[in-house]
């Protein structure tokens, strides 16, 4: 039973990663129809950014407040360079959407050799609390803090999405948007300036999985996004483009698929089934779980 | 009286083929104008290239002027902005919003938003506020359409095929409502339907294969059964006409 | 959304107005024997003792320059084989390096662990990548657009979990699988043989472009063309654009595993970074930069961008390089930076790739030669 518990709760941090990720990655191509490559180098940049500030930036640090210091640092670098993205090379090319795949295929292929040629190849230990390294004992089994951490995490941020959501009035906007942005526009509207929002939303929830990450796997190195990526394009498209409660769900299916597999059957099995599921949701249902039609 | 749109030799390529070939016409200051025609000869491309969504793919030529502004090559948000309120072919309302969401996305920051002009034409949009768009009746998605471009002052109104689709009964609330609205402001109307066209439209301006075929006073248009024929295919068993009114049922109509 | 469109090319004739010039019909009249000159210079490198400083390392014909000379000229067919997709089709696949890996190690395996001869292990490779291509294929393009890129890079994605993770210790996991040479024939084992893996990667080479370029002229390639601009209209013709695209899809998939064959005897063995998804990317920069849908572009692409990515590493450890400040030779010595950022670079101001750059030059070449013209 413990195990059973122990490969729920670790299966939901997994979850709570793809999301993190698949989160920007669906609000992006939902809304600017942008399937961005380069969403894996905003995650590698949040990870880096927070290693880097709690070693450098005063008052940082591995522990308590400095963590926390350390971490809202990395979430700003992150929005930083998504915000530059959107604006230097995807806005020209404003919806010329092939164009705009391939600029993010470059970045994402020069941006991470970039991190290569300034820290290295090799993982970097990650600076992290102490807490973080030790279990919680829930109905018996022992679960890593750090992947309780990710999953907290990962509640508020799908929390504080759908309130800014609905809520807001650019939530209203990026709701309206990602089912016409022309429609939209046509109301007198500057979608564009909806496209930035999202990229940087993106950009921090990338970048907190990039730190959070850190945490949980105990190091950073440069290809990390590119694997996460994957898993979470795989997410976005079961969840259906654009909707973020689509994302969610997808990301605990995937997550849990993953980790109870993987565990049972020979590793790597898990992986495999993931796409298989995929295959499936998109022959059964081109859409998605929710969200406007994936092809569209 | 000086014409509130002036298109002027008007071209639109879309994908390499040739939508509208040199168009030329103007709206008046007041009433109704209509844009008649077969179905695609370009009536929506005439309008969705006024209001600066021709897409991608394409491109628009010539010169189309409001107030002396041409308004070619600027970005849609700021056309409606200064003025211009399109309600687009099929409604296109924001089907997983609320009534009350899709009006809401129309106010604009600086103006105060005329909900009681918008209730006063649709009492049923107050009452149904909560409701999500998507799961209003084609009518009632219609008078959500119109009403979200009311919700603030307009210059021009450009309506595209507002009655598509539509029960005979609800037809003729939107155009008594089309009718009401262009009191006060200037409307350039797409209209199919013949007998909606002879109860709200002075001109007309019919378009046959990308270029304008005819101009002129829309009773003097419908007055002509032949001409109306040879020009808008009524009565010739043209099966596209949905919903038109037989040329020999608006000559009973007169009578 | 729905249609993946190529960059536009330019169509050459309409574009040299200028060819009436006496310079220019010269240079024209010429223009259809490139690719013999080209082929008469590939033919004679093995026979070269030229050294070119700074470009290769050793002799032209020294094996480790003929080692990187055969990768190159693999690739450069990878690239005209995907581009039968992407700038042919205009299908925007990001799992090309599934059939190219199936091929690299379908060999590999079948020599190594099932010590088949080599004739058979590379007909069965080839058959067997050609099967897997149509069956995936089958699936993917039942999608369209970004989600098919999507599928296609998942099925990839399998392709390299299936390889990394090991199962039934047939792939050797992160290590590789070192091809046994024992079997094969000793005319491609050895240093001093690499000359004929040279052969065989020219080879190579020559049948892509002939099956793309028969394809293309072909009514199946019209069709494709179509297919490119405007899918609808292939649908009003009455014919089946999955089909068409299945058929692009198997051959193209069938050309890759062909490559990954010739690629597994190069370079002796398989290692699991061909399965990555960073490959297609690479492939994707390869055929853009050359230009999509022209007969040599991505053939040139392919090339260039092997060339550069194997030279860049011994460029970034140079001394002209190191001697600058940190900044700027950490970031020159990352040859996927380097590639990245002139891809970037491209797209936005060469949608054409390498193949339009003489069109766009013969406007320049005009000006400049019209003086003389006169006279």
């Amino acid at each position: 039973m413990s195990t059973v518990i122990l490969l729920t709760l670790t299966g939901l941090g997994l979850a709570a990663l793809y999301f993190l990720v698949a989160s920007g990655l669906s609000l992006v191509f939902g809304l600017a129809d942008v399937l961005n490559f380069a969403h894996g180098l905003f995650l590698g940049v949040g990870a880096y950014a927070t290693w880097w500030a709690s070693g450098n930036l005063p008052g940082a640090g591995p522990d308590g407040l400095g963590f926390v210091l350390a971490v809202a640092f990395g979430l700003a670098a992150g929005v930083l360079v998504a915000v530059l993205v959107e604006l230097v090379l995807i806005r020209p090319l404003y919806s010329r959407t092939i164009e705009q795949v391939l600029v993010t295929v470059g970045l994402s292929l020069a941006g991470v050799a970039l991190l290569q040629a300034t820290w290295g190849a090799d993982p970097r230990p990650f600076p992290r609390p102490a807490w973080t390294r030790e279990v919680t004992s829930v109905f018996g089994a022992n679960v890593p803090n750090a992947g309780l951490l990710l999953i907290v995490a990962a509640a508020v941020v799908l929390a504080a999405l759908l309130a800014f959501l609905r809520w807001t009035r650019y939530g209203l906007i990026i709701r309206a948007g990602v089912e016409n942005r022309e429609m939209v526009t046509a109301l007198g509207i500057d979608v564009r300036k909806a496209f930035t929002l999202v990229f940087a939303i993106g950009g921090a929830a990338a970048a907190l999985a990039g730190a959070l990450g850190g945490v949980y796997f105990g190091n950073v190195s440069p290809g990390q996004g590119g694997s996460l990526l994957i898993f979470a394009f795989i997410v976005v498209v079961i969840g259906g483009m654009g909707s973020v409660v689509g994302s969610a769900y997808a990301a605990v299916a995937v997550g849990l698929l993953q980790q109870f597999v993987n565990y049972y059957g020979p590793s790597g099995l898990g992986d495999v089934c993931v796409v298989a599921l995929l295959a499936v949701v998109l022959l059964l249902r081109p859409q998605g779980f929710a969200g406007k039609v994936a092809t569209a | 009286m000086e014409p509130i749109l002036t298109v002027a030799d008007l071209s639109v390529r879309i994908a390499g083929l040739h939508i509208l070939q040199g168009v030329s016409f103007t709206v008046a200051p007041t009433g109704v104008t209509v844009l008649l025609g077969r179905n695609g000869v370009g009536k929506t491309t005439t309008l969705r290239a006024v209001v600066g969504l021709t897409p991608r793919n394409g491109e628009a030529r010539g010169s189309v002027r409001m107030d002396g502004h041409d308004l070619l090559d600027r970005p849609t948000h700021r056309l409606v902005r200064a003025g211009l309120g399109y309600v687009p072919e099929d409604r296109c309302v924001f089907a997983g919003l609320t009534v009350a969401e899709n009006l809401r996305l129309a106010e604009r920051r600086g103006t105060t938003p005329a909900y009681d002009r918008v209730y006063s034409l649709f009492p049923e949009l107050d009452r149904r506020g909560r409701q999500r768009a998507g799961s209003l009746s084609g009518g009632q998605q219609q008078m959500l359409s119109i009403g979200r471009v009311l919700l603030n002052d307009n210059r021009l109104l450009l309506v595209d095929e507002p009655t598509k689709g539509l029960a005979p009964k609800v037809v003729t609330e939107v155009a008594e409502v089309l009718e009401r609205v262009a009191e006060s402001v200037p409307v350039l109307l797409v209209e199919q339907n013949l007998a909606v066209v002879r109860r709200l439209a002075a001109a007309a301006v019919v378009l046959a294969a990308g270029r304008v075929a005819w101009t002129g006073a829309a009773d003097v248009l419908l007055r002509e059964a032949e001409l109306t024929r040879s020009l808008l295919g009524v009565g010739s068993g043209d099966g596209g006409q949905h919903g038109a009114p037989t040329a020999a049922g608006v000559r009973k109509d007169e009578s | 959304m729905t249609e993946v469109k190529s960059p536009e090319v330019p169509a050459p004739p309409a574009t040299v107005p200028a060819e009436l010039t006496p310079g220019h019909r010269r240079w024209h009249g010429l223009r259809p024997y490139l690719p013999l000159v080209a082929l008469a210079l590939a033919l004679a490198v093995p026979y070269s003792t030229l050294t070119l400083p700074g470009i290769f390392e050793g002799p032209l014909n020294s094996p480790g320059t003929l080692q990187l000379l055969a990768v190159c000229l693999v690739f450069g067919g990878l690239a005209a084989g995907y581009d039968l997709l992407f700038g042919r089709t205009g299908l925007l696949s990001f799992g090309h390096a599934l059939y190219f890996a199936a091929g690299v190690y379908g060999t590999d395996i079948l020599i190594t662990r099932a010590g088949l001869p080599l004739w058979q292990a590379a007909l069965l490779t080839i058959t067997g990548g050609t099967i897997l291509a149509a069956l995936l294929g089958a699936i993917a393009l039942r999608t369209v657009g970004i989600a098919f890129a999507m599928v296609t890079l998942a099925f990839a994605q399998v392709g390299a979990i299936l390889v990394a993770r090991d199962f039934g210790g047939l792939t050797g996991g992160e290590e590789g699988l070192p091809l046994d040479v024992s079997g094969l024939p000793a005319g491609l084992v050895g240093v001093a043989n690499t000359v004929n893996l040279y052969w065989l990667a020219l080879a190579y080479l020559a049948v892509v472009v002939l099956v793309v370029h028969r394809v293309s002229g072909s009514p199946t390639g019209r069709v494709l063309a179509g297919l490119r601009d405007d899918e609808r209209r292939i649908g009003v013709l009455g014919l089946d654009p999955y089909r068409f695209k299945l058929v692009a899809f198997t051959l193209a998939g069938g050309l890759a595993a062909a490559a990954g064959v010739v690629y597994c005897l190069i370079v002796g063995g398989a290692s699991p970074h061909i399965t990555s998804s960073e490959l297609t990317l690479s492939l994707l920069v390869m055929v853009v930069l050359g230009g999509p849908g022209t007969r040599w572009g991505p053939v040139l692409g392919g090339i260039l961008y092997m060339y550069l990515d194997h030279r860049l590493t011994a460029f970034g450890s140079s001394d002209a390089v190191n001697s600058l400040p940190a900044f700027l030779s950490h970031p020159l010595s990352q040859p996927l930076f380097v590639l990245g950022t002139v891809f970037i670079l491209a797209v936005y101001f060469f949608p054409g790739g390498l193949a339009s750059l003489k069109s766009r030059l013969t406007p320049l070449l005009t000006a400049l030669r019209r003086p003389p013209a006169l006279h």
